[in-house]
């Protein structure tokens, strides 16, 4: 989905807003609205990817204007009514509605503590072998799908370099359906600026990203 | 069959109050009234996250890279695992990259999509690693970028920006500084910054403390 959240390379932009000594967290709320959407996961009903493509539906000037736990807030209403957890007319009145059946959270304070140090690991095993190796040359998809991808636009139909494999991760252009799994080799493939920015690069860097195997094709 | 009313549902969000802290609280107070969420378990993860994971984590893996030669080479060989040996593993940081800073190259992390960081090692991200200026700014002209941070980089530094746009997240091992030979590990420690292992900084200089 080609949305503002795809930011690599826009122009327009001013000085970073670096602050000094920042906080963890701004306002208590920031914190709330943290563990709600968190927490949430837990009804496994999305996944990382999902959460992702519902902060990328949000309006661009909303999601420009928004700031992080701003767009956390949103996302987290907006997957739990699109998925029946809450209704539009609860959160516009702010309580259950009177036939809403009560439920028990699916984890609590112990449980997410345990959860944290385990995570949840993208790395799969499939029986395909990977196409690419550390070295080869691969130019990047220039098509692209309304859904959710990984594969930023300032990144397409760009030449690079294999320089790591991953073996294959959870494949983030299906899963965030919600419609069943599947997993690609993942590999780190490097861009030199110029590649990407043509004349205009600054002098000596390079990019590397994460790209799926049906990301890429061979280039000789 | 009618098509799906998409927007209906993606928007609901507009429903809400529009003062930050009362949307909070009308989206906790609903998702607990329903029995959703546990007030508790959130209280956990806002105690985890402002007082056990940071970049103190973080700290220790560099410090201990810089003094143990042994454990340098099983972080860059394998991060996730290395990490681990210190006791920091789990949600956003499953797939652990280490990338190390010398006298030729330097490392910076960015997530150009979202805000993907390495939790176990730094904690949350500051709001200038969420912000759409840097998001859009670094990979395009990254030493304009670091040159805000005051990390001014002579050319012949080779620059590699790293966008973590899958599960892998980068932790950067910078430089030793110069004057901390004989320093413990713990004084090693305070030496890391969270930025430094950004790539957005540079270690402290042990005179400077």
């Amino acid at each position: 989905m080609d949305s503002v959240h795809d930011l690599g390379g826009v122009e327009g932009f001013g000085p970073i807003p670096i602050e000094a000594d920042e906080p963890v967290f701004h306002a208590t709320w920031e914190g709330r609205v943290l563990g709600c959407r968190f927490l949430m996961g837990f009804w496994r009903l999305w996944n990382i990817d999902a959460n992702r493509h519902s902060l990328e539906q949000l309006p661009p000037a909303e999601y420009l204007a928004m700031s992080y736990y701003e767009k956390w807030a949103a996302g987290v209403v907006n997957l739990s009514a699109e998925k029946g957890l809450i209704t539009p007319a609860e959160v516009e009145a702010g309580y259950p509605s009177a036939d809403a059946e009560p439920r028990t959270p699916p984890v609590d304070a112990a449980g997410v503590r345990a959860f944290l140090p385990q995570g949840r690991p993208a790395a799969r095993e499939i029986d395909d072998a990977p196409i690419f190796a550390v070295g080869d040359k691969v130019r990047t998809a220039r098509n692209m799908h309304a859904g959710h991808t990984r594969l930023p636009r300032y990144l397409r139909g760009r030449v690079g370099e294999i320089i790591s494999h991953h073996g294959p991760h959870v494949f983030p252009d299906i899963s965030f359906k919600m419609e069943g799994e599947v997993a690609q080799h993942l590999y780190t493939v490097n861009f030199s600026g110029r590649e990407i920015w043509g004349d205009d690069a600054e002098p000596g860097h390079s990019i590397s990203a994460e790209l799926w195997e049906s990301y890429l094709a061979v280039e000789d | 069959m009618t098509k799906k009313p998409h927007h209906e549902h993606t928007h609901v969000h507009s429903l809400l109050p529009s003062d930050p802290a009362l949307r909070a609280k009308a989206i906790e107070t609903l998702l607990v009234e329903k029995g959703l969420v546990d007030p508790e378990a959130v209280d956990a993860l806002v105690d985890v996250f402002s007082n056990e994971i940071g970049p103190q984590n973080g700290a220790q893996v560099v410090a201990r890279a810089w003094r143990d030669p042994d454990y340098r080479a099983r972080l860059l060989a394998d991060g996730t695992a290395a990490i681990a040996e210190l006791g920091f593993s789990g949600m956003q940081g499953e797939h652990m990259v280490a990338v190390e800073n010398s006298a030729d190259t330097h490392n910076v992390v960015v997530c150009t999509l979202c805000s993907c960081y390495p939790w176990p090692v730094l904690g949350l991200p500051p709001v200038w690693y969420k912000s759409p200026e840097y998001r859009a700014r670094l990979v395009r002209e990254p030493r304009a970028v670091l040159d805000e941070f005051g990390v001014r980089l002579p050319e012949d530094i080779e620059l590699r920006v790293w966008d973590s746009t899958a599960e892998i997240r980068y932790l950067v091992i910078p430089q030793r500084p110069a004057g901390s030979e004989a320093m413990s590990e713990a004084e090693l420690a305070a030496l890391v910054t969270r930025d430094s292992m950004i790539g957005t900084g540079f270690a402290l200089s042990p005179e400077a403390g």
